[in-house]
């Protein structure tokens, strides 16, 4: 599989079956960084700090700063507080999360430990995607491994600190990576998103203080904690610290996912996944997970692959699924499929989610199929414009984006498919 | 109604919960459940209920709102192919058409031996080993060309 | 307090209000369809879509908390283009087929849809269909025009205390329905027809009779169970079409039992009386209503000529009118009797010569829900005041410890910290029992007769348990309920609960049965107290209900005059009431249906039911609560003060030239004063007795099912399709069901008394073991006796 940097993914044998295992984590230097804080007495606040220092944003899709939300947490909170993974994922491209758990589950393990300790957190909870069972089992044997080694229960390594960290896993529900959504799926009900505010620090997991973090952002903090903050600000670029690992799929000869330092241009990504399939003429791109803008080829190939850069581009770097379309790609159907996606995964809470995702794809279906009006494309737009903001969760805006830029840069096929009833490519 | 094996394997689901929030294992306890009877029939859902004292119909919002809950009776093997776009770009409608057309069904149909139900899925997390697909919930196969298909039809047959 | 802007103007309002609420406060209406000032904050239909300064995208009014300087803009274009645009998603799944639903003319989706809405719709594609589900006889389902605003689900989560509506499936594909094949059977089901902004749940019995224009709208109160619900009446045509809530917070709230809410069926049964009935000659004629009444007072004359004025009895019914029950008093008393009794399911009267004034809550209603410890005894509360069990509910969220002593584990849909659930003849040990743990746990003083009386028991640990609730958390109250009342024991249990609510700072409460359980005692329909005297005036106490009615009376009654009620249902021991009247030489029943009636009175008055009469009920919190008749009187029936007056004035009795209803209701208030001086639960102290003769062999359970309490509710035909409407059984616990070597569905004969009842056997953990719970007020029990004491069992 894949090349690699220095952080998550760093000295794994993708070739090993027991890559994943205790044994070896220890010897590429596992749990060193958890030690480290015991046996440095690191306070808690110096661990956040730290974190803030590292310019660590959020891996799971919005790139909210991990520093900032953990001093969220209420330190003097009495009772119980939780820690929550999020490993749902399920935006359409991501792949990532299952690697880092399939190869390297316990790098999440001491991730998570050091994230509990700082904030003063006793239980956890790892919420896998339902459709990966063989990670769920493999997170299941892992967490059994650190909790007979003595990472994980009471008074780890004799600090005093204790932590109890239980896999729950999805069944099939995307809008459970949502993570409201996914406090009330661990709760035992439908996976329907909370309104905010109370935020989760406040009113979380039982209606107790919780952190949410992606797998990918915990991964991070055992290397941060190791080697400084500040070093892994450097490895990115600034506001954008540190390695992303970027999954990239759809017309590329090895499609894998990609550790590489923030900041990275596309082109040269594009490279280590082999280059576009066939030679093809790179036609668009999404950058950041299906939910996000696509961006035309031309863009992306001036651009870097980080938070500001894809922002400035006009899409954002989301969960950092990077999805290639070549010039041969219908970019109708591509937009059909995705809108069938949201339309199929909305949770049915709110009313123009629930509503206007099947709308939206209603009439894209149309279009693909021939039967579509060029007043259509206004309407989509403007439903579109109706949907984004106006709903509970961000699935609605995850609906409603990728609809208004498929609009906004390739309008052109959409009216011809209208036309014409068929396909420009 | 279920099995103690399968009771055994609820009660430590309901474990990692904190002593007043059983239903949290409602969905682990459903996939058990699913695992031993093959689908969730409303004696199930109503059972699983009275052991994690809740109301049925809370059992029956979760057991409808998560995909991989089978509701109604499903052949011996479910394979459920990803056709989502990251996947699509990658032959996943072409490996949905080619087991359509080896088992002669549709999405949503059982082959009249009762052996392959046919499903149609989202993104399972999976997009960089595409065509991918699951058996019965728990198996992935990742690139799925026809011949792979070939070889997982004779398995299964077996 | 928070200072905000709302379209330009400046107001207060306290922490932690939502701008919905703040804009309420200024009168301002936001668009909503989730919002529900009693359910919890959903914000899933997004209707209410305001603009706030300075937040990138409108919010929901409903859900954001109002924060200090906070502006807010209800119509501007940003807020009004969101809603529209919402509304627009909500109407392009719905059918629009307002013409052909019961909810047009009363829809808040129609409402708005002519503010908010396009009269073209942009929306081309196929409409969402949904089927439609079976919830039982009460609710009518229209899904497809649901808006998902799961109101109905969160009033049976947070409301009735049970989950049962949901929301299955996902997105467009979610649909509100029970769990499969379940029907909705809560006793508050029919509160969801009025939450449902919508038609897709709608009342069952009034679908498909009426538009909403074509109905008046009259206030009322409730007859039934004693809370007094305030009404709505909805009339076409002088009948009574469907009747709704009319919100009170210290009453109802915004609620209604489905019995107040569904009971009007039995006002238009076909049970009902129209004109006057004699029996001459064993045989049964209409006749007018002259005929009728020389008929009643020529035979009351020659009774009272014959065997003086205390051979006459009179027994009212409980959900009679204060006037109603005040004019019969009246009258019996200008006749020379003091018999006279409304406690019709009462079996033990020794308090009465120890109670201090008219038992009542104790409190008003509305604080139950801030007691911070509750202990209820013997009551089936759930399905005796529905919404009184929706007030302990909601203390009990709130924090309240719950403590049961009961016959009968029935589930109250509520966290209970403690229960104890025994036989009935161990009812007043357990009472005992507590009593003592507590004095053991605090030192206190009580009286030495009963001081004695405690020696004989040991405290377990569940009533030390129960102790604690009481003594740990304040304020705390105590409630006796029907069963309390019902039971052989009262007088002792009564005693008790006050000795446990003087040692624990309680407050004792009684909840009152009927709807104007209060209010007869206040009209003097009591043996032992004119006007509600406290002391007897000297006079001779009358006979009590048990004493007019038992087979063992001590000086039986020549004539009875029966007023709203049926004998063989609503008394305690239907097999002796019935020896009783038929014994008797002469009744006469005032009675607004035909019932068994003519199998042994002499002459049936045709009343009116309270929809047709003017009157007031006190209810169990002391409140005088007047209405007016909301349609005329059926035919020839007649408001029952109006035929008691009339009988008087034929009778030559004094003092009843009433013109009007009020004319009653004032001239005994103002004699009487204030009710409120009246209300008090103190009893004084006597000797009480353990009931140490233990039954040895199998004890009754009676109990009074909900849709069986009262002539009306017999009769609402939807009602009696409900699971609680369920012919009676035989409930028995396992172990005696085993004992008696019985299995589910056996058929027995049940052995009371003289008579004998054949029912089939159910199993049920909460019944005691030795017990077996029969309901009466049903036919196929009233042959049988008291609703307590020994019956005997055989398999058929
Ligand atoms: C519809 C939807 C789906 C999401 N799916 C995921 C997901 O699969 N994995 C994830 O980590 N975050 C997902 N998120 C983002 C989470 O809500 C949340 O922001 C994130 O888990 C926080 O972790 P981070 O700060 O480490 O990124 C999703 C958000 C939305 C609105
Ligand atoms: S936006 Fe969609 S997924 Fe999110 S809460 Fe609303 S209906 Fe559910
Ligand atoms: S009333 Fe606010 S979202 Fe429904």
């Amino acid at each position: 599989m894949t090349q690699h940097t220095q952080v998550i993914l760093a000295g794994i044998d993708f070739a090993d079956p027991d890559t994943w295992r205790l044994t070896n984590y220890l010897k590429r230097g596992g749990y060193k960084a958890l030690r480290k804080i015991f046996s440095e007495k690191i306070s808690p606040e110096v661990v956040i700090d730290e974190v803030k220092k590292s310019a660590l944003r959020g891996r799971g899709g919005a790139g909210f700063p991990t520093g900032l939300k953990w001093s969220f947490m209420p330190r003097q909170y009495e009772g119980e507080k939780y820690l929550v993974c999020n490993s749902d994922e399920g935006e359409p491209g991501t792949f990532k999360d299952r690697d880092i758990m399939r190869f390297n589950p316990h790098i999440l393990i001491e991730g998570m430990l050091i994230a509990a300790y700082a904030m003063g957190i006793r239980t956890g909870y790892n919420y896998v995607h339902g459709e990966i069972w063989d990670v769920y089992e493999r997170m299941e044997e892992a967490v059994e491994e650190a909790r007979s080694a003595g990472f994980l229960g009471n008074n780890i390594l004799g600090s005093n600190f204790s932590f109890q960290l239980y896999n729950h896993h999805g069944y099939g529900a995307y809008i459970c990576g949502e993570e409201t959504a996914l406090l009330e799926s661990i709760e035992g009900k439908k996976g329907q998103p909370r309104f905010k505010p109370p935020f989760p620090a406040n009113f979380g997991l039982y209606g107790k203080p919780t952190t949410i973090n992606n797998t990918e952002t915990f991964a991070s903090v055992p290397w941060i904690i190791l080697n400084g903050g500040e070093k892994y600000l450097e490895l990115g670029k600034p506001n954008n610290g540190g390695t992303k690992i970027f999954s990239v799929s759809g017309h590329v000869n090895k499609p894998g996912n990609y550790e590489v330092p923030m900041g990275t241009p596309f082109a040269e990504l594009l490279e280590l996944a082999g280059g576009m399939r066939g030679g093809r003429k790179l036609k668009g791109c999404i950058p950041g997970g299906s939910s996000m803008p696509i961006l035309p080829g031309e863009v992306m190939m001036n651009t870097n692959m980080d938070y500001d850069s894809i922002a400035k581009a006009g899409s954002m770097l989301g969960s950092g699924a990077v999805i290639i379309m070549d010039e041969t790609t219908c970019m109708v159907k591509a937009l059909e499929r995705l809108a069938y996606f949201y339309y199929e995964e909305s949770c049915g809470q709110c009313t123009p989610c629930r509503e206007g995702t099947g709308w939206l794809y209603r009439i894209i279906n149309r279009i693909e199929h021939g039967k579509g009006r060029q007043e259509d494309l206004d309407l989509l737009d403007n439903l579109a414009d109706n949907i984004q903001g106006r709903t509970i969760c961000a699935l609605g805006d995850a609906a409603a984006m990728p609809v208004r830029a498929m609009l906004k840069h390739f309008r052109d096929e959409f009216a011809y498919h209208i036309e014409y009833k068929k396909c420009m490519v | 109604m279920l099995s103690t094996e399968s009771l055994k394997k609820i009660d430590k689901e309901i474990a990692k919960y904190p002593a007043d929030q059983k239903q949290s294992a409602v969905m682990s306890a459903l996939a058990i459940a699913q695992t031993e009877k093959g689908w969730l029939s409303s004696e199930t859902m109503d059972f699983v209920a009275n052991y994690l004292d809740m109301p049925p119909i809370a059992v029956y919002e979760v057991a409808t709102f998560y995909n991989m809950y089978n509701l109604k009776p499903v052949g011996q093997y479910k394979i459920t192919v990803c056709t989502n776009l990251p996947c699509a770009l990658s032959g996943g409608n072409d490996a949905a058409n080619y087991l359509k057309q080896k088992l002669g069904i549709g999405f949503n149909e059982t082959s009249a031996d009762g052996r392959f139900t046919l499903k149609e899925g989202e993104c399972m997390g999976a997009c960089g080993d595409a065509p991918v697909l699951l058996v019965n919930n728990k198996r992935m196969c990742s690139f799925m060309s026809n011949e792979q298909i070939d070889r997982l039809l004779e398995e299964l047959k077996k | 307090m928070i200072n905000i802007e709302i379209n330009g103007k400046q107001l207060e309002v306290p922490k932690g209000s939502t701008v919905m609420d703040a804009a309420k406060q200024l009168g301002i209406y936001i668009p909503h369809f989730c919002y529900h000032k009693k359910l919890s904050i959903a914000a899933n239909c997004r209707m209410c879509l305001v603009q706030i300064e300075k937040a990138p995208k409108p919010l929901p009014a409903c859900a954001t908390p109002a924060t200090e300087g906070m502006k807010i803009f209800t119509h501007s274009d940003q807020a009004v283009l969101a809603q529209k645009g919402v509304m627009e998603f909500l109407l392009i799944n719905h059918p629009l087929d307002c013409p052909i639903c019961d909810q047009g003319g009363e829809c808040q989706l129609q409402d708005l849809a002519v503010g908010y809405g396009e009269s073209a719709s942009r929306y081309q594609e196929a409409k969402r269909v949904v089927t439609n589900k079976n919830l039982g006889p009460l609710i009518s389902t229209d899904m497809t025009r649901c808006i998902h605003c799961t109101r109905c689900v969160r009033f049976g989560q947070e409301i009735a205390g049970i989950m049962e509506l949901g929301m299955s499936g996902r997105g467009e594909h979610s649909e509100i329905l029970s769990f499969v094949g379940k029907t909705v059977d809560s006793e508050l089901s029919g509160n969801v027809i009025d939450l449902c902004p919508v038609g897709a749940l709608v009342s069952k019995p009034f679908r498909y009779s009426a538009r909403t224009w074509e109905l008046s709208r009259r206030k009322s109160i409730s007859p039934h169970c004693g809370l007094g619900s305030n009404l709505i009446v909805q009339v076409k045509q002088n009948r009574v079409m469907r009747i709704l809530p009319r919100e009170n917070e210290e009453i109802n709230e915004c609620w209604l039992s489905d019995k107040d809410r569904f009971s009007y069926e039995g006002l238009n049964s076909e049970d009902r009386l129209s004109k006057p009935m004699i029996k001459r000659n064993n045989q049964w004629i209409t006749c007018d209503w002259q005929e009728a009444l020389l008929f009643v007072v020529q035979n009351l004359k020659a009774c009272v000529s014959q065997y003086g004025g205390r051979a006459i009895g009179a027994l009212g019914s409980p959900h009679s009118t204060l006037e109603e029950l005040y004019l019969l008093q009246k009258l019996v008393r200008g006749l020379g009797s003091n018999n006279i009794d409304h406690r019709l399911r009462q079996s033990d009267f020794r308090a009465d010569n120890y109670q201090q004034g008219i038992p009542w809550l104790g409190m008003p209603i509305a604080e139950v829900s801030n007691l911070k410890s509750i202990l209820i005894i013997g009551s089936n509360l759930r399905k005796d005041h529905p919404l009184l069990a929706l007030r302990v509910r909601q203390a009990v969220k709130s924090g309240a410890q719950l403590s049961i002593v009961n016959s009968t584990d029935d589930d109250l849909l509520t966290k209970v910290a403690q229960r104890a659930i025994v036989a009935p003849s161990e009812l007043v040990r357990t009472l005992a029992q507590i009593l003592k743990a507590i004095i053991e746990y605090r030192y206190v003083e009580i009286a030495d007769k009963i001081k004695e009386t405690l020696t004989k028991v040991n405290v377990t640990d569940v009533t030390r348990a129960i102790a604690n609730n009481l003594v740990s958390n304040q304020p705390a109250g105590i409630f006796l309920g029907n069963l309390s009342q019902h039971h052989p024991n009262y007088s002792e249990i009564f005693l008790l609960a006050q000795e446990i609510a003087k040692v624990t700072s309680a407050k004792l409460g009684v909840f009152g049965e009927a709807a104007n359980s209060v209010g007869a005692y206040v009209a003097g329909a009591i043996p032992n107290r004119k006007l509600g005297n406290l002391t007897t005036n000297g006079e001779e106490v009358g006979l009590n209900a048990i004493q007019m009615l038992n087979a063992e009376a001590v000086s039986a009654c020549k004539a009875y005059i029966l007023v709203n009620l049926e004998p063989e249902y609503d008394t305690y021991n239907p097999q002796s009431a019935l020896e009783r009247i038929k014994g008797a030489e002469f009744v006469v029943s005032l009675s607004s249906y035909k019932g068994n009636i003519t199998d042994y009175a002499d002459v049936i008055l045709p009343i009116a039911p309270f929809t047709e009469t003017s009157g007031t009920f006190i209810n169990t919190e002391g409140r005088v609560q007047s209405f007016n008749g909301v349609v005329s009187p059926l035919a020839e029936a007649r408001p029952a003060w109006k035929v008691l007056r009339v009988l008087a004035n034929l009778l030559e009795l004094k003092g009843f030239d009433y013109e009007t209803s009020e004319q009653v209701c004032t001239e005994l208030l103002s004699d009487y004063g204030n009710v409120a001086d009246h209300l008090n639960n103190r009893i004084n102290e006597f000797t009480v007795n353990l009931n140490e003769a233990n039954v040895n062999g199998i004890e009754r359970i009676g109990e009074v099912n909900i849709y069986q309490s009262d002539p009306i509710v017999r009769r609402a035909s939807s009602l009696q399709l409900t699971r609680d409407a369920h012919y009676p059984r035989a409930i028995i616990s396992p172990s005696l069901m085993e004992k008696l070597g019985l299995r589910v569905g056996d058929k027995i004969t049940i052995k009371q008394g003289v008579g004998e009842s054949q029912l089939e056997v159910e199993q049920s953990e909460s019944i005691p073991d030795n017990c077996i719970r029969i309901a009466s007020a049903f036919n196929q029990t009233a042959t049988l006796g008291g609703m307590f004491g020994e019956v005997s069992v055989k398999r058929m």
